[in-house]
């Protein structure tokens, strides 16, 4: 049964109205643009790497709570990690997702928040637009601008 | 809205004793069902109608009873199939007062239609440096169609601008229609915004420079009395699934003068007389444009919905979807922090609004949970958002099986949206 107390979570609401990291990183050494077409949500990520950890990284634009609240939880969330480490949060978070039998384990932290988005189909695009923007921002830091990605 | 006053929240009496919604809705039996354990309020007419039992039953019968290929065969199930088609065809020249049957080309939709001018008409005729006229407030598929065209043609798309109410102003746009103007083609009804465009001005105002002209009746067909030569348009395009008939129907109206000295758009069967390897012949309007098997029980459903269109008061019913809209304006401007996109003069059928602190994605899924079903997003109207600065709007598109409980719970539950992500949950 779906429950919206269970989709925006306080965590969630408190991220929305008060995102973190929030803003430009003139000192970026890789963006990405990310864009949801269905509901126009646009987003841009900012890294700065330094041997090949996520020193600081901030976020842009504008999205639904689901949207803006999962970006802030993330940026939280790497800032500090290696790229590989960075990788496998989002492979939980991913499969956190999408998965109906996954269970948001203890390392998930307050990511775990986003367990509620899977019991709506319409809105995990919005959930993982970032995430999927921060591997293409990973992918190529030496790239000026990579390509915007897509959910669809 | 300033055109609201107070008092106007609660409908007008007259509009409700002429009009017997109760009756109307027991027609459409989705209306019945519940969505998350609340009664469904249906409010996304804008994107797609339900159908009355009796478009239902119509596309049912033709199924059960009378289904074969349209056209051929001399067999009894293929004249009964191609007499339910083609009546269908006969009570849309009616429903728009084409002046025959010859006008009426059934495709898929508006798109569609839109699609076929735009190859068949426009890109024969264009040169570099003709001009096609739109207006900032058209749906992609009254845009995108263009761009392809003038791409194909070096012809240039011209914008006609919008005002700050989403409104046009029929001078702007007969400003901007120059001696190279070849087509102007625009919305009766914008889908994002609910103006009325002055149509009937700008149509003249086009036949008096020789622009052969297109008016995307997607929006209007299910709410206002369209008459295709008062109107004094060439072409009209409209979809079935907006006016309660099935998905994937939908008409093109064009002056026969005009469609007979179009090429056809696609080729196959049924659009043509004759075939041989040197030379073929070409079928007569309106099956010119018909090629390949049609959507038979599409366009049987779509002449169910005209059938039970005239069955009903339009005038009453129209007169109730106006009430419901000043309703529905005056309802969620009461709401803190809400703004209505598009505050048109002259609007129906629908209300565009954005509320401070809620994303309209997220309203959406609100409502849902209440059992509203809205749109939300950009609608197909990306620059209507670009100029507005919106991502995206929340929109409440009515039809006359609308009621005035719906359009108050639709904002009772926009206010518990606004106190959930302006307060936190409770």
């Amino acid at each position: 049964m779906m429950d919206l107390k269970d989709l925006y979570r306080d965590v969630i609401l408190d991220h929305n109205r008060n995102p973190r990291n929030f803003g430009p990183l003139p000192a970026a050494s890789a963006s990405a643009d990310g864009f949801n077409p269905l509901c126009g949500d646009r987003l841009k990520l900012h890294l700065r790497l330094v041997d090949d950890r996520i020193e600081d990284i901030r976020f842009e634009g504008q999205g639904c709570a689901i949207s803006t609240a999962s970006a802030s939880l993330m940026t939280e969330s790497v800032k500090g990690r290696t790229r590989a480490e960075a990788l496998t949060v989002f492979e939980r978070v991913h499969h956190l997702l999408t998965d109906d039998a996954a269970e948001a384990g203890d390392e998930l932290g307050k990511l775990a928040a986003l367990s509620g988005v899977r019991e709506f189909p319409a809105r995990v695009k919005c959930a993982s637009l970032c995430w999927h923007t921060l591997v293409a921002a990973l992918k190529d830091d030496a790239a000026p601008a990579p390509p915007a990605v897509s959910t669809e | 809205m300033t055109d609201i006053s107070p008092a106007a929240r609660t409908a007008p009496a007259s509009a409700r004793r002429s009009f017997d919604v109760g009756s109307v809705r027991r027609d459409f039996p989705v209306l019945a069902r519940t969505v998350h354990g609340k009664p469904l309020a249906y409010l996304d007419n804008g994107a797609s109608s339900q159908s009355p039992d009796a478009v239902i039953a119509a596309v049912d019968d033709y199924a059960r009873a009378h289904h074969a290929n349209i056209h051929r065969g001399v067999h009894t199930l293929s004249q009964e199939a191609t007499a339910l088609y083609e009546g269908a065809r006969d009570r849309l020249v009616g429903f728009i007062n084409a002046a025959s049957r010859h006008e009426i080309v059934l495709l898929r939709g508006a798109t569609e239609a839109v699609n076929l001018v735009a190859q068949s008409h426009a890109r024969p005729l264009l040169v570099p440096g003709d001009e096609i006229l739109i207006t900032h407030l058209e749906h992609h598929a009254n845009i995108v169609p263009w761009q392809i065209v003038c791409a194909q043609t070096g012809a240039k798309l011209v914008v006609a601008p919008i005002d700050a109410r989403g409104d046009v102003h029929a001078e702007a746009v007969e400003a901007l229609m120059g001696p190279r103007t070849r087509i102007l083609a625009c919305a009766h009804v914008s889908n994002a915004l609910g103006t009325v465009l002055p149509v009937a001005r700008l149509m003249a105002a086009a036949r008096a420079r020789g622009i052969v002209t297109l008016i995307d009746g997607a929006q209007a067909v299910a709410h206002l009395p369209v008459d295709v030569r008062a109107l004094g348009c060439d072409f009209y395009v409209f979809s079935g699934h907006k006016m309660f008939a099935p998905t994937g129907i939908g008409v093109l109206y064009g002056r026969e003068a005009l469609l007979e000295r179009m090429p056809p758009w696609q080729g196959g069967g049924d659009m043509i007389l004759s075939v041989e390897f040197e030379n073929t012949t070409y079928n007569s309007l309106p099956y010119k444009f018909e090629a390949g098997t049609p959507n038979i029980p599409g366009t049987i459903g779509l002449g169910a919905a005209v059938e039970y269109l005239g069955s009903l008061d339009l005038a009453a019913a129209h007169a109730h979807e106006d009430a419901l809209l000043r309703h529905a304006q005056a309802a969620l401007t009461a709401i803190p922090g809400l703004r209505l996109i598009g505050t048109a003069p002259r609007k129906l059928g629908l209300v565009s609004f954005v509320v401070d602190g809620v994303h309209p994605h997220d309203l959406g899924t609100i409502l849902d949970q209440d059992g509203i079903a809205i749109r939300t997003g950009h609608h197909c109207a990306m620059p209507v958002m670009d100029f507005f600065k919106v991502p995206a709007t929340a929109r409440a598109s009515f039809a006359f099986y609308n009621t005035f409980e719906e359009i108050d719970r639709l904002a009772a539950s926009v206010e518990r949206a606004r106190r959930m992500f302006t307060h936190g949950p409770g």
